[in-house]
């Protein structure tokens, strides 16, 4: 409902009344939601196709969710693309932790979900273990097209988040 | 395999104490040594001009659970001037699990002899730095790619210490 009204302030000079009517909470909202910058973790074949979404061909930042930061300190969004084994799980949870709020989580193809096949010693059976996952994208691996219905999704939830709610 | 490989001939002449089998698979020369001759015959491949392996390909293990000697390690060694390679295997008992290594030899085993004794338990005696090098130091559940391993291991996979920490709650 926002969005919609907001794009309305480029048509003031035809003429429309130069102003938008909407609550503070769907406006930040929706600057939170156009503006995801996802932290690069790509740790398997997962990590190919994130690149090819992010690539002139599929072009994720149509979403708003294409610059990939290098560092966890700039980003909003994690998408954890590939098999997590065991060893790097401890670096998954630091980088986490590194990362401001509001942060959320992508967890990308099966592998990141469940562990997938790898049902062995060294893998961890899905990064829900340690780090909270907003969405879960399936695929083995997903394609950029099912990378950007978990995005659109996760734009929805945070379309749908109280921002001035009191914590209790 | 009807006439002899001029190379096995002389490493069967020099070792034949220690000389146990050989074979010559479309190209693949493979010689199998007792343990004890391993080094003295690496040395050879590795110091005769004639032999001249100066270039360590790979190290691996195969754990023939059952058997009487349990493991075989198996070094791949390719000659870069004479362009020839020969794959060497030694067994292992499974009591004494250890073999010299050729690290003073070729500096390049180094990492791929740690990763034997990571994954299969096998100690490379004279070995400057043994240690685990794909698990964690602290990783007490035993040699993962020993057949007796449970494939889903002992529980480390499922628990996450470092989210015990107080900056982490």
């Amino acid at each position: 409902m926002g969005l919609t009204q907001i794009q309305g302030i480029s048509e003031s000079k035809s003429g429309d009344p130069g102003f938008i009517i909407t609550t503070l909470e769907n406006a930040v909202n929706w600057a939170r939601k156009s503006s995801l910058w996802p932290m690069t973790f790509g740790l398997a074949c997962c990590a190919i196709e994130m690149i090819a979404a992010v690539s002139s061909r599929y072009d994720m930042d149509r979403y708003g969710a294409g610059v990939f930061r290098g560092s966890p300190r700039q980003s909003d969004l994690m998408i954890v693309a590939g098999t997590v084994c065991r060893r790097m799980a401890p670096v998954i949870r630091k980088v986490y932790d590194q990362m401001p709020e509001p942060k959320y989580v992508i967890a990308m193809g099966s592998c990141a979900t469940s562990g997938n096949i790898y049902d062995t010693y060294a893998v961890v059976q899905g990064v829900d273990h340690f780090v909270p996952v907003d969405i879960y994208v399936p695929g083995c691996p997903p394609t950029p097209e099912a990378l950007f219905d978990g995005v659109l999704k996760l734009q929805q939830k945070i379309m749908e988040r109280r921002v001035f709610e009191k914590k209790v | 395999m009807s006439e002899i490989n001029p190379i096995v001939e002389k490493i069967q002449q020099r070792f034949s104490e220690y000389f146990v089998s050989w074979s010559d698979y479309r190209g693949d020369l493979s010689v199998q040594v007792k343990k004890d001759g391993f080094h003295a015959l690496c040395q050879y491949l590795h110091d005769d001009p004639e032999m001249d392996f100066d270039y360590i390909v790979h190290v691996s293990s195969v754990d023939y659970l059952g058997q009487k000697e349990r493991f075989e390690v198996v070094y791949e060694f390719y000659s870069i001037r004479k362009r020839r390679r020969i794959r060497v295997k030694a067994r292992v008992a499974e009591e004494d699990c250890s073999i010299d290594s050729v690290t003073d030899l070729w500096k390049g085993a180094d990492f791929m002899e740690r990763e034997v004794f990571d994954m299969m338990g096998i100690r490379f005696l004279h070995h400057p730095n043994l240690t685990r090098i794909l698990l964690p130091d602290e990783y007490n559940e035993g040699y993962p790619l020993r057949k007796d391993f449970p494939m889903r291991g002992r529980g480390w996979r499922d628990t996450f210490e470092f989210m015990q920490k107080p900056s982490n709650q």
